[in-house]
């Protein structure tokens, strides 16, 4: 359901304006930055937003949103609003140490495969292509499980998921820079391997990195949210917007809408900012190829 | 003379594809001194690039040097392996490349694609720079150049560029694929100009790779005629040019239209032959007028007919010079 509604609100964001329109591809670029960078201006700013602790009781159960609790409150009391801004530090750390140590794998990986090819690069290749035939998702959660509920194994499954989605692209692009002719040249001049591929290769792939970096980022946002709502994340109390969507859930037929509403609403606003910032770029990069 | 500075020997590369072995060089031998520009002319797919790379044991693969020697400088190059062969590329032996489009890497500034070799050879970071303002003023732009990115430099100021960057470790042999075709004549005769002038002031020699007749005939010291993977004559430009012995190089350079004369350039018949499946004996047999039943049936030897001019032919195999 978030991910359809994150789809439909980049797919809307992105019509607004039509392709036509030269600034297209910043403007997303700039919409998903201010959405991203205010959530994580959320996350370290936490204890400024909020005068209550997300982990007590802050007043009655079941408040309605109002001056003195904006979210509401929960079953427990806890105060809705602070659970949502220092519940934006840990889908923040957990999407970044995922990614970054999906991109610490994909991207050497991808570079080493591309550049010599031959039975390694094959064999890789394999490996790869059977991790991404796996529904991204469903192999998260059999990770998760295998590894056992916390943040950093949580992590960790995300990363393994999107190591192949790093890996295909990065190699993709070193075999056809590999055919160019500076490329050859360098080797011409005795110019070393590793730094052939770091230093004359790797920088024409950042652009396409980055891409996939935010859309990855998007998907990565949703699958924590999926497998905290499973409780296969962070162990309560701490605050976790999944996790309070799945408590919430059970009190929605009693009217408490907020309870769901809100972390809900984050996590599609969250994953809609990197996927805007991932559609503007390839959008950028699709403009400047032309 | 003295010492040639480069020596081929038997120079044998095959490219080993799924169709077939395509015998791209066989048996090339070569010798420059220094000072010396010598052109390698041939048609397309006649192995003289295949060569020209070989020189620096760069094939691609699936080319593989099946045999031969290249000695530069009195070091096999052939023999060098890892990091002593990056090293003897760039500082031994060097080479330039045809498009200077395409050659430099466009994210980066140009200064810094030549400090980049430098440094990888061990100079130290001080001298490095000094040797890029040198070069850059040597290959005839202004110091300022060094700071331009690819993109702002012109075809011509992009392959002076790339010959910056070749010679930066004063090679002795340098290998120049075409480094004119992508050019206007006019940037022709100026990078021509350049590259006659650094092999006159440093002694490098350097390996002219052309298709173009003309330009090798108004520069070369010496020429190498390709055909079909092999050299089938090789000796002085006024030689080879003014008197040819193979019927290839008769024919190729009667196949040159010419502005002085009132001749018609006459094209040679028939087409070169599929290196997968080179015809037997000589490969110029099937298209040559003057082809014999030995020619069929044997591979003629590369023998030196007067001195230092060497032809592959059975007219003139055993030493007998006749037309």
């Amino acid at each position: 359901m978030v991910e359809i509604l994150s789809k439909a609100l980049t797919r809307i964001l992105s019509t607004i304006i039509p392709s036509r329109v030269s600034g297209r591809g910043r403007a997303l670029v700039y919409a998903g930055l201010a959405i991203v960078l205010a959530i994580v201006f959320m996350a370290i700013a936490a204890p400024l937003l909020t005068p209550y602790d997300p982990t007590r009781r802050a007043g009655r159960s079941f408040q309605p949103p109002s001056w003195e609790h904006p979210f509401g409150t929960n079953n427990l009391g806890y105060d809705m609003w602070a659970r949502t801004v220092y519940g934006a530090r840990t889908v923040l750390i957990v999407v970044f140490l995922s990614i970054v140590l999906s991109m610490a794998m994909g991207v050497p990986l991808g570079l080493f495969s591309g550049y010599y090819g031959g039975r390694i690069d094959r064999a890789l290749s394999m490996l790869m292509d059977a991790i991404y035939a796996f529904p991204s998702l469903v192999l998260a959660i059999s990770l998760a499980v295998a590894l056992g509920p916390s943040l950093f194994n949580a992590a960790i499954a995300i990363a393994v998921v999107y190591v192949p989605t790093y890996f295909r692209m990065v190699r993709g692009q070193v075999l056809s820079i590999k055919e160019e002719l500076f490329v050859e040249v360098a080797r011409a001049l005795g110019i070393p391997t590793s730094r052939i591929i770091f230093r004359h290769i790797l920088p024409h792939l950042i652009p396409t990195i980055m891409v996939v970096f935010s859309l990855s980022a998007a998907d990565a946002v949703l699958t924590e949210a999926a497998l905290s709502y499973l409780g296969l994340s962070v162990q309560p109390p701490t605050p976790d917007w999944g996790y309070d969507l799945y408590k919430g859930k059970g009190f929605v037929l009693s009217g408490y809408w907020w309870l769901i509403f809100f972390p809900g609403l984050m996590i599609t606003l969250l994953a809609t900012g990197f996927a805007l910032i991932g559609e503007g770029l390839s959008e950028q990069i699709r403009r400047e190829r032309l | 003379m003295s010492k040639p500075i480069l020596i081929v020997e038997d120079l044998t590369v095959y490219y080993y594809t799924l169709k077939g072995i395509v015998r791209a060089v066989e048996e090339a031998s070569l010798k420059a001194y220094s000072s010396d520009l010598v052109a390698l002319v041939g048609e397309s797919g006649s192995g003289k690039s295949t060569l020209g790379y070989a020189l620096l044991n760069l094939v691609p693969p699936p080319g593989r040097i099946v045999k031969g020697r290249v000695i530069v400088n009195g070091v096999d190059v052939l023999s060098l392996r890892g990091d002593e062969l990056r090293k003897a590329r760039g500082s031994l032996i060097s080479m330039v490349f045809q498009d200077p489009f395409t050659t430099l890497d466009p994210v980066r500034r140009v200064g810094d694609q030549i400090l980049e070799v430098l440094l990888e050879h061990g100079v130290p970071l001080e001298e490095a720079r000094e040797r890029v303002v040198e070069v850059i003023r040597a290959v005839g732009l202004p110091e300022r150049m060094a700071r331009a990115y690819p993109h702002q430099l012109s075809g011509g100021q992009r392959q002076r560029i790339s010959i910056a960057a070749a010679i930066a470790l004063k090679p002795r042999v340098l290998v120049a694929d075409e480094p004119t075709t992508a050019l206007d004549v006019i940037v022709q005769k100026q990078i021509m100009d350049l590259l006659d002038d650094v092999r006159k002031t440093t002694g490098m020699a350097i390996i002219l790779i052309t298709h173009d007749i003309a330009l090798a005939a108004e520069r070369a010291t010496k020429i190498a005629v390709m055909y079909a993977g092999k050299i089938v004559e090789y000796g002085p430009k006024d030689k080879v040019i003014g008197d040819p012995l193979h019927p290839y190089t008769k024919a190729l350079l009667k196949s040159v239209p010419d502005i002085e004369s009132r001749e018609w350039p006459r094209p040679i018949p028939g087409t070169p032959p599929d290196l997968r499946k080179p015809p037997s004996g000589c490969r110029f047999h099937p298209r040559c007028p003057l082809a014999m039943d030995i020619c069929k049936r044997k591979s003629p030897n590369i023998v030196e007919v007067e001195p230092h001019h060497y032809v592959s032919c059975w007219l003139y195999e055993g030493g007998e010079a006749s037309g």
